[in-house]
């Protein structure tokens, strides 16, 4: 199971990590790096094993097969309370009985330093979270965000080697999660410790982040920075987990030239496509086009870039004002209930002033350019339950195979 | 009957005495049968022992009419000083190992599955479906010079031949301290680990974790996490185990000896085979107030501490201008703009 090919700079490597509870495989081999100073985040849906991953760093968890190690040590057996490894909970788990001052020095306390280095070094954390006023209080006395502040200094008065941090904004809400977002950022850049963060919200992990895990099933489907995982997506899941996205079947029919092939899709039409995975002829692929890529207009788009934008005639279905743009839903194929349907967002700058707006059930066309389209290594039809597409009269989603997810274990919340 | 107008009362509101009868007028009716019951059968009671006290008695033994101190000035029998202060300590001392016996034993109850969670919990109540009486006798059965508890320590004298006094064939297991403190820690027992279990069952065991991420060791953990986590629990759990081994007469008396005996088993004896109802009247007003004394400096200590600490719904409201200054989002600070 161990790969042996991990690289020398990285700061904590997992190496074939696998956890089982009972026959249910949390996390599946993995074997990857985290590099020191990094912001890397674990991101993925529930009880895809991102939380063991990061409960085993701590400590809290043994894994079944692997090793992880930290700064070249390994810390696989070793007890939580041996590592230099501090966690900042979902659930803040501060200490009820003692106040701000007591819960941020009990590590240092523990660590048998002297009155005077507790005190300096608390208060020194105190400015940083910008509490210093509450020193006195007890965790019930002060807000979610103050408590998030506090555990998060509590851990890092310690100076781990790795701040662990387990959905540390999950409790709180939207605006002041957005807002300890930035301040999470800031921390980060004021630190300098390694911050290995999970998460299930794709925005904080993309916001935050240099580099990103995207697990599913126990295993890591991709690990890129954020701009990659939009832009590039390897899986079907990765496509539809982070943003939205519209996937395509067909055959590669031609190779164009040595960057761009030819995919026909059926009852849809002829689609160019760049070929960044060198797929031979008569392959049977999946695309993948982000909603925004695309473009919807009344008359037939002129300007073709030498045959690289890609146009069809499409109807619209549907479609949502939502401010700042309009989500559309098109079709194209045999009718209405044989067809393709795409997802299509159009961002507008002055709506009311729009003497035509595309509205529903007129034909438009729809374009968009081969390089915003993406070929996936691996595509899994049921990824497609992740988009957003509109509610058929059943109540089901209108993408194939919609049949659930599989009921995995929630052993997210650690009591697994 | 008119029904209770649903005026606003702002906190700390002081209405006049009819007015409030008329605010709270369903919860009086709601909690009233209760009350009379708890005075008819508890308050009353009470004064009527204390008041058996300032009463002669009678050679048939009843009471006799008017009023005296002739009780009082008897209770201070230089033999009862010594029965309260073995009572107070073997209380306190079996109170302590119940206590001690039931954490890790709550700790435990709370950490396991679901499934033997309930079949521990019910082997903790198992005990209650037998009569006490017939318990306490089975150790008398146990204990007893031929019984099987005696045999297997005096096997073990024999074959190790350990150089402990209890464990040499003449020791008389049955009728000592050591007796009664071995049956009152087994009978209050499920009384202290029950309460313990409630608590540690709502304790967030990510606090443990917590600890030992930041670097604690187990044992610390559990001593200045777990322990003060549940002392609402413990504090509970001293009482249940406490008040009843005060006033304990029946475990005294069947295993106990003549140099263990405890204030309940006087009580008893003054009041049925000597038939001097004010004398047990007088012993068991004496015990109350040993009981009543220390819950009561708990409270006072508990509302004491209690007593300043804010509320938090009122912090968070306070603190929501600020927040409301800080979120700064669209001034070209977004992050998260790629949300489909």
């Amino acid at each position: 199971m161990h790969s042996g090919v991990l690289k020398l700079t990285d700061y904590l490597e997992f190496d074939g990590v696998t956890k089982r509870f009972g026959s249910l495989t949390a996390v599946d081999r993995v074997t990857f790096g985290v590099k020191k100073g990094e912001f890397f985040s674990l991101l993925g849906p529930s009880g895809c094993g991102k939380t063991t991953l990061l409960r085993m760093v701590a400590g809290f968890e043994q894994p079944d097969e692997g090793r992880i190690l930290l700064n070249g040590v390994d810390i696989t057996r070793m007890p939580p309370n041996k590592r230099h490894v501090n966690t900042v909970f979902q659930n803040y788990a501060l200490f009820p009985h003692l106040t701000i001052f007591e819960n941020i020095a009990f590590g240092l306390r523990l660590a048998r330093l002297s009155k005077e280095e507790v005190a300096e070094r608390v208060h020194e954390m105190l400015e940083l979270i910008q509490l210093t006023g509450q020193a006195h209080k007890k965790p019930t006395q002060i807000s979610g965000g103050q408590k998030q502040r506090v555990a998060i200094a509590r851990a890092l008065v310690l100076k781990p080697q790795i701040l662990l941090l387990d959905e540390p904004l999950a409790a709180l809400d939207l605006k002041l999660r957005q807002h300890m977002q930035i301040e999470l950022d800031t921390i980060h850049d004021k630190v300098g410790i390694t911050f290995l963060y999970v998460t299930h919200d794709q925005g904080e992990a993309m916001s935050l982040s240099d580099r990103i895990a995207v697990m599913n099933r126990g295993r890591v489907e991709q690990l890129d920075p954020p701009a990659r995982l939009y832009e590039a997506p390897r899986s079907s899941f990765v496509a539809a987990f982070i943003g939205d996205t519209n996937f395509l079947e067909g055959t590669v029919t031609q190779l164009i030239d040595s960057e761009y092939c030819r995919i026909e899709v059926e009852d849809f039409g002829s689609v160019v496509c760049y070929n960044d995975k060198h797929i031979k002829l008569g392959a049977k692929v999946y695309l993948s086009i982000r909603p925004e890529k695309m473009h919807l207009t009344h008359d037939k788009p002129v300007n073709l870039h030498d045959g690289k934008v890609n146009v069809f005639p499409v109807t619209v279905d549907q479609l949502v004002y939502q401010g700042a743009y309009t989500r559309f839903w098109v079709w194209n194929g045999k009718s209405k209930d044989d067809c393709w349907e795409l997802s299509v967002l159009q961002v507008h700058s002055r709506y009311l002033l729009d003497q035509q707006p595309i509205l529903w059930d007129q034909k438009v066309w729809l374009s968009w350019h081969a390089d915003d389209g993406f070929m996936l290594e691996n595509y899994d039809a049921k990824d497609e339950n992740l988009l957003s597409y509109p509610v058929t009269e059943e109540g089901e989603a209108t993408s194939a195979g919609a049949d659930e997810h599989p009921a995995e274990a929630d052993h997210d919340n650690g009591t697994v | 009957m008119t029904t209770a107008p649903s005026e606003y009362i702002r906190p700390g509101q002081k209405l006049p005495f009819l007015r409030r009868v008329r605010h709270h007028f369903h919860e009086i009716l709601l909690t009233s049968p209760s009350l009379v019951w708890m005075f008819v059968f508890f308050i009353l009671p009470t004064i009527i022992v204390f008041l058996l006290t300032f009463r002669p008695t009678t050679i048939t033994g009843g009471i006799g009419e008017g009023w005296t101190l002739k009780t009082w000035s008897t209770i201070s029998n230089p033999n009862y000083p010594a029965i309260v202060w073995r009572t107070i300590w073997l209380s306190f001392v079996a109170t302590f190992l119940c206590i001690a016996i039931s954490l890790p034993c709550a700790f435990a109850l709370a950490r396991t599955s679901n499934r033997w969670r309930s079949i521990l919990v019910g082997l903790v109540i198992l005990p209650f479906w037998t009569s006490f009486l017939i318990r306490v006798f089975a150790w008398r059965i146990l204990l007893h010079p031929e019984g099987w508890v005696s045999k297997v320590l005096h096997q073990t004298y024999s074959i190790f031949g350990w150089q402990f006094s209890f464990l040499e064939p003449e020791t008389q297991l049955l009728y000592n301290v050591f007796a009664v403190l071995l049956v009152m820690v087994y009978t209050y027992l499920p009384f202290a680990i029950l309460p313990l279990y409630a608590a540690a069952e709502k304790f967030d065991f990510n606090l443990i974790e917590a600890g030992l991420d930041l670097g604690a060791k187990p044992l610390h953990v559990f001593l200045h996490i777990f322990i003060p986590g549940i002392r609402a629990g413990i504090f509970s759990a001293v009482m249940m185990v406490l008040i009843p081994s005060l006033g304990s007469y029946v475990i005294p008396d069947m295993v106990g000896g003549p140099n263990s005996e405890m204030i309940g088993s006087k009580i008893y004896q003054r009041a049925v085979p000597d038939r001097n109802l004010p004398h047990a009247s007088a012993l068991s007003a004496l015990l109350m107030l040993g009981v009543l004394l220390p819950p009561g400096i708990g409270w006072l200590i508990y509302r004491k501490r209690h007593i300043g600490a804010v509320d938090t719904d009122v912090v968070a409201a306070l603190d929501a201008p600020q927040k409301a200054q800080n979120f700064g989002n669209s001034g070209g600070r977004r992050r998260n703009g790629v949300r489909a």
